[in-house]
């Protein structure tokens, strides 16, 4: 693929990105007007800078961030299943916010502490599992995802077992924690995420490259010139870091990082140096649509957004799944 | 001048001893074959001097350094090292995969027009262009077989190292590619290829290393090693031996 179908790729899912973003904030149970909102008046003002725009931010910086997380693992795997969700690192993260929820912390210097903990406990069950999977010098992916789905079943009986001894009101938070939501938060809080996961997310796409070496076979990368287990840490430390960063915001959130990034190679191919920019963009675009949704459908009550993800993204999978076997067979 | 120098190099691996005591000297624009039954370890051999398997004993020294000791980058620029088979997961075609033979030589996250311009090269001298386009996944093995080595191509190493470059091939590819292997090393490169076919080995390499327990069983070229002998040793197997055109051995299994 040359640079120019890479650019216009990402041109196109950066103006979907940009839609979503100018759009959503305009639908809800309230009709409002950017001019009226600009212009400061009320009510208009405070529902699109304070309600709307915080959480389609939300939205769109967590989607993007997931979707680049889901397509880091499944090259670092060599499995397009893979997911931080189906490796356990999600619900690492939701137990150690609930630890946190549960014990009643609320800042550790300065830093919110269920965000220290849900990160803390993402870094854990990955080590936990690369542990496990890791036999001498070869990593077996399908060790891999069995571990991760055994820490899962564990983590989240330890959920269940914190969610029972608590009290009715940290009973309350860690439900509705774990319903995985996008709530409107403070830009000061948005700011933070932004610049813990932005980063990441671009020194993720620097090592485009490298992520094509390693999709194909560690060997493979090694003996083109990478320093594969350097890339290998770089590349899970990043990963969990991002969705601890996020899952601490949003809770767990499944599918987006295993929908997009398979239907886009479906259509870009495999080369991460499209596959990232367009998983991030649309990635964004998606889960901002999904909140939009969750908000909407069922107005006033909202459906948990990873309800809607979830609703949406497996019949869609599944379509993807069935439409390009058709086109193997035919 | 050599290439390779190896002295004593052995490996362990689980508790056992699978490559012991091997000195062996590999010079340029030679075509070496690798030969033993399963498990002599040859595909160790292979590893080790790729810089893949680095917790080997003794020394082995590439033009003068130790492989262990180089830098991963300059010394994908001078060995090239092509796995046996490639497991691929993603739908990456079979341009890209020659594409990413140009890393150690491109900087930043495009290809350069000379990248371009090489990988064009390299398709054309394995015969691949016409499949450039399509998924690597839906090729055939001879086809892929094509692809991998021109990716080896494209990243245009002084010594390319294979392991069993042509398992699963008809012959009519089997062929193809050890005539491009020995074109290859008359141009100057040194060409290692690990192998269980000895009468194409015989047909078109210099050199023939026989590995037999970990050890080197016959190290000379083809008319000298593949003996009755050497065979009925190394592999338990009887056989009678002719000479084909050139004075080539072929070998005629069984009694």
């Amino acid at each position: 693929m040359g640079s120019r179908r890479v650019w216009l790729a990402v041109a196109i899912s950066a103006a979907v990105a940009l839609a979503t973003l100018c759009i959503a904030p305009l639908i809800g149970s309230t009709s409002i007007d950017y001019a009226r909102a600009f212009a400061g008046q009320s009510p208009d003002k405070e529902i699109l800078f304070y309600t709307r725009l915080p959480r389609v931010l939300l939205a769109l910086l967590a989607g993007g961030t997931l979707a680049v997380a889901g397509v880091l693992f499944q090259a670092l795997l060599r499995d397009a299943l893979a997911t931080p969700y189906t490796l356990g690192i999600s619900s690492g993260a939701s137990l150690g916010a609930v630890i946190a929820i549960c014990l009643g912390w609320r800042a550790v210097a300065g830093l919110s502490a269920v965000w220290i903990c849900s990160f803390a406990g993402s870094a854990l069950v990955l080590l936990l599992v690369l542990g496990i999977a890791s036999e001498g010098r070869r990593m077996s992916s399908f060790t891999l995802l069995l571990a991760g789905i055994s820490i899962n079943t564990i983590c989240l009986a330890a959920i269940l077992f914190l969610q029972y001894i608590a009290n009715f009101g940290q009973t309350f938070a860690i439900v509705r924690w774990l319903m995985g939501g996008i709530d409107a938060v403070e830009y000061s809080t948005l700011a933070w995420l932004a610049a813990a996961t932005l980063p990441a997310v671009a020194l993720i796409f620097l090592k485009a490259r490298d992520w094509n070496l390693m999709a194909v076979g560690e060997e493979w990368a090694a003996a083109r010139g990478v320093n594969v287990s350097r890339l290998m840490l770089t590349g899970y430390l990043l990963g969990s870091f991002v969705t601890g960063s996020v899952t601490a915001l949003t809770g767990p959130i499944a599918f987006v990082g295993l929908i997009v990034p398979h239907a886009l190679r479906l259509r870009l191919g495999a080369d991460h140096r499209v596959l990232i920019p367009c998983s991030f963009l649309l990635g964004a675009a998606f889960l901002a649509v999904c909140d939009t949704l969750s908000r909407t459908v069922l107005a006033p009550t909202e459906v948990p957004v990873g309800v809607v993800t979830a609703l949406l993204g497996g019949p869609f999978f599944i379509w993807l799944l069935r439409s390009k076997r058709r086109s193997l067979w035919l | 001048m050599n290439l390779f120098s190896l002295r004593e190099v052995g490996m362990r691996y689980d508790g056992a001893q699978v490559l012991r005591g091997a000195n062996l000297d590999f010079a340029a624009a030679q075509f070496v074959a690798v030969a033993g039954p399963n498990g002599a370890g040859k595909s160790t051999l292979l590893g080790i001097m790729a810089g893949l398997r680095p917790k080997y004993s003794g020394r082995c020294e590439y033009a003068g350094t130790e492989v262990a000791r180089w830098g991963r980058r300059a010394f994908a620029r001078q060995v090239c090292f092509l796995p046996q088979s490639l497991k691929m997961e993603f739908p990456f075609t079979a341009e890209q995969v020659v594409l990413m033979g140009r890393t150690p030589h491109c900087d930043g996250l495009f290809e350069s027009p000379e990248d371009w311009s090489e990988v064009e090269r390299a398709m054309a001298t394995t015969d691949s262009l016409e499949f450039r386009g399509r998924d690597f996944r839906t090729l055939s093995g001879g086809e892929r077989q094509r692809v991998i080595l021109a990716s080896a191509v494209a990243q245009q190493p002084q010594t390319l190292l294979l392991d069993e470059p042509t398992t699963f091939l008809d012959v009519k590819h089997q062929v193809a590619i050890y005539r491009l292997l020995r074109d290859l090393s008359r141009q100057g490169l040194l060409v290692i290829a690990v192998t269980h076919d000895l009468n194409l080995a015989a047909s078109f390499t210099d050199r023939i290393l026989v590995l037999d327990a970990g050890r080197v069983a016959a190290d000379a070229a083809p008319s000298e090693v593949l003996t009755t002998d050497t065979i009925r040793r190394v592999f338990g197997v009887e056989s009678s031996i002719q000479r084909g055109p050139g004075g080539k051995p072929w070998i005629f299994y069984g009694e």
